[in-house]
């Protein structure tokens, strides 16, 4: 697939926000409490957001006609640019919040970073969805808290989450050929300067949960160039179904 | 047994929220939270989805005394014959505003 740089750029950042967004909507009348349920869909709510200002800038700048719900429903697994880590599944409400602080607290300082892009759409969009992603980071820290210092279940089973996921956080911080000409002209922001940010952040919550911080071992990448895990497909005939038995439906 | 087990035993939190500088705080609701901080988070996912708030104050319920419901005659009736308590009989000025 030829694409600008800029036009995969903005993919990625709308694809990590409609997975994630799409992945806690599925919580959705599941959650432990009706209060969660509502925070829940809230985040949700602002990924989804998010990626819809991504998507419409995504596909103004490819310039062939593809809106947002084009881009959204009528693209294969091998063509999505999402990381690993947001496509991951829900698991237990434990391994949500482990998951949702890893990327909060990446997406915090990225966005902080990306209202100074020289691009003015993304700087815009980054200044609204930089409030909602602090939101995140504080409401899925304080759940990751109180679950690792909790009782013995909480704190096995949260530990467990960590260790799961901590994996899929290196993908975060890569960058190509496509991110470094924008890093270089001051369009997009160099993810490798946003990690000692983020491991100050997940590393208080660890430490104020007694969560032990997994070693760096082998890290699981590849979304971003198209190669996602098993779960994908699923994620992808939930989201897609309608658009493709119908298309072009609406309500 | 299995009750206790799966109900969650969260206090139950009173929510009250103030629209905007100048009015008080007013009772929104109540919700089950942890703790305080968690009561103010869920306040305000719970009471605030559509700009409704500027500031939030959240209470353990059980930190609420209440009036005895049966108790309202004695309460409440001695004041109902007292209309000289109200003042109906002045014009305010709308630069006022509320009062």
């Amino acid at each position: 697939m030829h694409e600008t740089p800029l036009f995969a750029y903005a993919l990625r950042l709308a694809d990590n926000a409609l997975i994630l967004g799409h992945r806690l909507s599925e919580w959705i009348g599941h959650s432990p409490a009706l209060e969660e349920d509502l925070a829940l869909g809230n985040m949700g709510l602002d990924l989804i957001g998010q990626a819809r200002a991504f998507y419409a800038y995504a596909g103004e700048v490819e310039g062939k006609g593809r809106d947002e719900d084009k881009l959204a429903y009528l693209r294969d697994a091998k063509d999505w640019r999402n990381v690993l880590l947001v496509e991951q599944p829900n698991g237990d409400f434990a391994a949500t919040m482990i998951r949702q602080l890893l990327f909060a607290a990446y997406a915090h300082p990225l966005y902080a970073a990306l209202t100074k892009s020289k691009d003015q759409t993304l700087a815009a969009i980054a200044a609204k969805a930089e409030k909602e992603i602090a939101y995140h980071v504080r409401h899925s820290g304080e759940w990751v808290i109180r679950l690792g210092d909790g009782t013995a279940e909480s704190y096995a089973r949260t530990q467990e989450a960590l260790d799961e996921l901590y994996a899929y956080s290196t993908e975060l911080f890569e960058s190509d050929d496509v991110e470094r000409a924008l890093i270089e002209a001051g369009i997009a922001v160099d993810p490798a300067v946003l990690r000692p940010e983020w491991e100050r952040t997940v590393n208080h919550v660890f430490s104020e949960a007694t969560l032990k911080t997994p070693p760096q071992s082998f890290a699981q990448t590849g979304g971003r160039s198209g190669r996602h895990s098993e779960h994908f497909g699923y994620i992808l005939a939930d989201m897609q179904f309608l658009q493709r038995t119908y298309p072009g439906a609406a309500w | 047994m299995t009750e206790q087990k799966t109900e969650p035993h969260w206090p139950l939190w009173e929510v009250f929220i103030r629209s905007k500088n100048g009015l008080s705080h007013r009772h929104a609701g109540s919700l089950h939270a942890t703790d305080a901080t968690m009561a103010l988070q869920a306040a305000r996912d719970v009471y605030t989805r559509r700009g409704e708030g500027h500031s939030i104050w959240v209470v353990p319920s059980n930190a609420i005394t209440a009036s005895d419901p049966t108790d309202k005659d004695v309460m409440f009736e001695p004041s109902e014959s007292k209309i000289y308590r109200h003042p109906t009989f002045y014009d305010i000025p709308d630069e006022v505003g509320h009062m």
